[in-house]
């Protein structure tokens, strides 16, 4: 079988029995990968319409806030956000477990991106609609959940997917926490097989296949939603 | 801190940022042009090219972008791709950005109603002029911040690059605090050279908005 023996690329050997051996633990991994990145979105996208909302709001306080929102967590490495909220909101009083320390970062600095998608997206709808919707007296708040924000997801989606894409890679960043994911098991394994091109490839297809899924789901989604 | 180690490490810092300046605007502005095309293609070619690029977004979006960067840096010279580091940088960043930028572009595509195009052809616009006329300036709207969100990330992913000895900014640092066993001075060094690059994107991103949006404004 061609499993069962390894192959020879020039001074590269590649066993694909480690493969089989480790993938198990590889899958069971990928569960908190799926937590993590699975969490971190619903965040990444409720958390980006407020943030996104604050943002074009007419209240010039408010608008402060979001713009710092944004500037702060696309201007600092998420590895330094993480630390911060695993190491330095304890000293505030603030324990969070690992988990949640991790979601919460991954969550909140993909939200800053999000609300840009969509403020981006919102600028995209025609003014008209706005304002027919204030003459027929529609109150803010229908607005926004009728007209704006189904509209406004519709058209940013594929950057959205984009952005949740990337989301699902750097949850890989929650193994500096000592959370279990795909990244961390992959070096562990490593560091007890020492075959790091069989593990971080299946690790790599793993990956994969969790992003294909989300951008085969984001596809159908655009189709469903499609306006024009 | 010990403000004289920068005396000594300075030129080494700079030299660094500038690697990674390169490798960050050459990476992104390849990556455009390519996403540019490869949206381009997938609105007009043929059913078997789309699938091709379809597949290309997929696996080059879905990996993760060290792997990428080894399997070219490491892996390239085996089938006779030998490259310098720099240059593998480049290039990786240039395949590693396109299908983002793609996607981008192709949302800024999708959001013209057909209606209007068609509309241009009756009255006899050439292609060139609706592309010009009535896709960008619609398109860039929309695509304007999310092009700038893609540029800041990879702003950041340009310190993977040190793994495979670009000698970048944080390559340049680590040695610093390797040489120097000194953390604080080199990192705070590297931070305010990464937050300048962020500061810088943000306003250009804002004034490209600022002009492409201009004529929301003056209705």
């Amino acid at each position: 079988m061609f499993i069962s023996r390894d192959w020879k690329f020039g001074t590269v050997t590649f066993s694909f029995q480690t493969i089989f051996h480790n993938l198990p633990y590889l899958i069971g991994a990928a569960r908190w990968t799926l937590l993590i990145s699975g969490a971190g979105m619903a965040i990444s996208i409720f958390l980006g319409i407020f943030v996104c909302a604050a943002r074009i709001s007419p209240g010039r306080g408010l608008r402060r806030a979001a713009a710092l929102y944004i500037s702060y967590f696309r201007g600092v490495p998420l590895l330094v956000q993480l630390l911060i909220f695993y190491y330095m909101l304890p000293s505030i009083g603030l324990n969070l477990p690992a988990i949640a320390a991790a979601i919460l970062a991954v969550g909140m600095c993909s939200a800053a991106y999000t609300a840009e998608i969509l403020r981006g997206a919102l600028q995209a709808i025609p003014a008209g609609q706005t304002e027919a919707a204030h003459a027929l007296g529609i109150a803010p708040f229908w607005l926004w959940a009728r007209i704006l924000v189904p509209q406004a997801l519709r058209l940013g989606m594929p950057s959205l997917i984009n952005e949740l894409i990337l989301l699902v890679k750097v949850s890989s960043l929650a193994s500096v926490v000592g959370i279990g994911e795909l990244t961390r098991v992959a070096q562990n394994i490593t560091g007890e097989t020492y075959r790091p091109l069989e593990i971080y490839i299946s690790a790599a297809a793993i990956y994969f296949v969790i992003n294909l899924v989300i951008s085969v789901l984001g596809r159908i989604a655009e189709r469903r939603l499609q306006v024009g | 801190m010990e403000l004289g180690l920068y005396l000594h490490y300075g030129p080494a810092l700079v030299s660094g940022f500038a690697v990674t300046i390169l490798c960050w605007i050459a990476g992104s502005l390849g990556g455009m042009v390519v996403g540019f095309a490869i949206a381009s293609l997938q609105h007009w070619a043929g059913r078997p090219v789309r699938w091709l690029l379809q597949a290309y977004i997929e696996i080059i979006r879905g990996t993760p972008f060290m792997i990428q960067l080894f399997i070219l840096y490491y892996g390239g010279p085996y089938v006779g791709v030998v490259l310098g580091p720099v240059e593998a940088g480049i290039l990786s960043f240039v395949v590693y950005g396109s299908p983002y930028f793609s996607e981008i572009f192709r949302s800024g595509f999708e959001s013209i109603p057909k209606g209007q195009i068609e509309a241009a052809r009756c009255v006899g616009l050439g292609e060139g002029s609706i592309v010009r006329r009535i896709i960008l300036p619609q398109m860039l709207v929309l695509i304007t911040a999310p092009l700038t969100n893609f540029v800041i990330i990879l702003s950041k992913e340009t310190a993977i690059l040190s793994v495979v000895t670009v000698p970048e900014l944080l390559y340049q640092t680590q040695t610093m605090a390797a040489e120097t066993f000194t953390y604080i001075e080199p990192y705070v060094a590297l931070s305010l050279f990464y937050w300048l690059m962020v500061v810088a994107t943000t306003w250009l991103g804002a004034k490209v908005e600022a002009r492409v949006t201009r004529h929301l404004r003056r209705a």
